[in-house]
């Protein structure tokens, strides 16, 4: 029982905070709110038994992404949004674009619901399938990761140096100019 | 049962009263030490030579009036020292500080000293801490003054930089370990080599054991890689605006922050509680473990009244050309090493 009532604490708080996000006019509550959102997801993940993926959620994302970008909000210090100038002139808000946006978040309803309705099918939890131990061991889930999965594992860590290198080239470009 | 769930609840009550007391000590010490290295006395008045110091300062900061900027952000100014101390309490909930133990036979079954023993506790640690930075930088934005601005600005550049390297001569020990429990690597230390010499890894990663106190010391925001609170240039850095019990628990974080990292150098490269076979006769292993802590704490203040402050381009060059490769080179030796001798 004691699962249940963390776990809705947990998703509420992440659901909530993830709603915030996108509803504040302050660039740095958005931010601080993400972290929160990072941090339930974290808490859930420490409930499936996969406290290597709750640590990594937070060294990575809480406590390296999230800090490049407060370091930019501060930086930039983005003033706070004006809601009726940006209702008025925002690209988003033109009628043709709004309503493409309403079609996708159809499809992506439609889509959740799709999985939702599978979910009861499914004989065992995911995580049972792989054995279980790969998700909450270090050395397992290193052994899956560089052994059957290495070819992604590879293919990842080329497209994160690709976009380092884009980014190196976009600020020497500016720096020039 | 109840009783083994009391006592566990007891170790954490104490831990939390050793951090605390850390930070107040921790104060005191460093007024001392100063003073010894200036030729005076330092704090001598209050109690005997000058033990109550502390507890006067935390009186007089507590009847301080609390001030709030007229154009602070209201609800992250008191967010920002809150986050601070938090994150500073918790990295410590997976550090082991003692051998398991029987408090002296009055347990049947052997306890643990430290707060929780996870089999990712190292990696714990590095995130905690790594949240720790929000406090500042947060502290720095929300008091709406350009001093404390820069003083945060500081604060996240420096931690990102400096964090790469710490987390990779992190690593080398994992890799020697084999392990990313605290404890494990603590236990893997304890034999000695021809008898002699303490099977520590400070012998088997010295490079690893300086990247690390060198980029503890930028973590922790301390001299001379204070930039955060650079005196000269930024008149207090990132709490130039507080004042009263917000003030104070700024200082405190640093200082529980300097007893953590201090704490995680004696677990992972001196060997933890191993080393005083006398003392783990009679149950007092953490005795070794303190004394070790305290030692490392103890260069922390003497580096701090030793060296000046770099310039601020110089630490960032520093980390990012010196310090980080040179890590990551000890990481590559470590593991080419370790290949070699296994196969």
């Amino acid at each position: 029982m004691p699962e249940v009532v963390t776990f809705y604490l947990l998703a509420g708080l992440a659901v909530v905070a993830s709603a915030l996000v996108i509803g504040q006019r302050n660039p740095m509550y958005s931010v601080l709110l993400l972290i929160v959102s990072f941090a339930a997801l974290a808490g859930l993940y420490i409930q499936l038994d996969a406290p290597f993926v709750a640590v990594a959620q937070i060294i990575i994302y809480a406590g390296a992404i999230m800090v490049l970008f407060l370091f930019v909000v501060m930086l930039l210090n983005a003033p706070q949004e004006d809601a009726a100038e940006w209702d008025r002139t925002h690209p988003l808000r033109r009628p043709g674009i709004a309503r493409f946006g309403a079609a996708l978040a159809g499809v992506l309803i439609l889509q959740l619901a799709y999985a939702l309705m599978r979910v009861n099918e499914l004989e065992a939890p995911v995580g049972s399938q792989t054995g279980g131990a790969a998700v909450s061991s270090v050395r397992e889930l290193g052994r899956v990761l560089f052994d059957r999965h290495a070819f992604a594992f590879e293919a990842t860590s080329v497209l994160i140096l690709v976009a380092m290198v884009g980014a190196v080239v976009l600020a020497r470009r500016e720096g020039q100019s | 049962m109840d009783l083994r769930f009391g006592v566990q609840l007891a170790i954490i009550g104490l831990t939390f009263f050793m951090l605390i007391n850390a930070s107040a000590l921790l104060v005191l010490a460093e007024r001392k030490i100063m003073g010894f290295m200036q030729q005076r006395y330092g704090p001598y008045l209050v109690g005997p030579h000058g033990l109550l110091q502390p507890l006067a300062d935390i009186l007089k900061l507590l009847m301080k009036e609390e001030l709030r900027p007229k154009g602070a952000d209201k609800w992250l100014f008191t967010l920002a020292p809150i986050l601070s101390v938090t994150a500073a309490f918790a990295a410590f909930a997976t550090v082991p500080w003692g051998a398991e133990t029987t408090l002296f036979g009055l347990l049947d079954e052997p306890v643990k000293l430290g707060v929780a023993d996870i089999n990712v506790g190292l990696l714990v640690v590095f995130a905690i801490t790594s949240m720790g930075v929000y406090g500042i930088v947060l502290a720095g934005w929300a008091s709406n003054s350009k001093y404390s601005l820069m003083g945060g600005l500081r604060a996240a550049a420096q931690m990102i930089s400096y964090e790469l390297a710490y987390a990779t001569s992190l690593a080398a020990v994992i890799l020697l370990a084999g392990s990313l429990s605290l404890r494990e690597i603590v236990d893997t230390q304890a034999s000695t080599w021809f008898g002699v010499i303490p099977r520590w890894y400070v012998f088997l990663q010295p490079l690893g054991f300086i990247i690390y106190v060198i980029a503890g010391v930028a973590e922790t925001n301390r001299a001379p890689f204070d930039f955060p609170e650079a005196e000269q240039e930024l008149v207090a850095g990132y709490n130039t605006e507080y004042s009263s019990v917000r003030f104070a628990l700024f200082p405190q974080a640093e200082y529980i922050n300097m007893a953590t990292m201090s704490a995680v150098a004696t677990d992972l490269y001196l060997g933890g509680w191993h080393g005083i076979p006398l003392l783990d006769q009679y149950g007092l292993s953490w005795v070794t473990f303190l004394l070790k802590v305290g030692a490392i704490l103890f260069a922390y203040i003497w580096m701090r009244w030793t060296l000046p402050r770099y310039r601020y381009d110089q630490l960032m060059s520093f980390g990012w050309k010196f310090l980080f490769p040179a890590s990551v080179l000890n990481l590559l030796v470590t593991a080419a090493l370790i290949l070699y001798f296994n196969a």
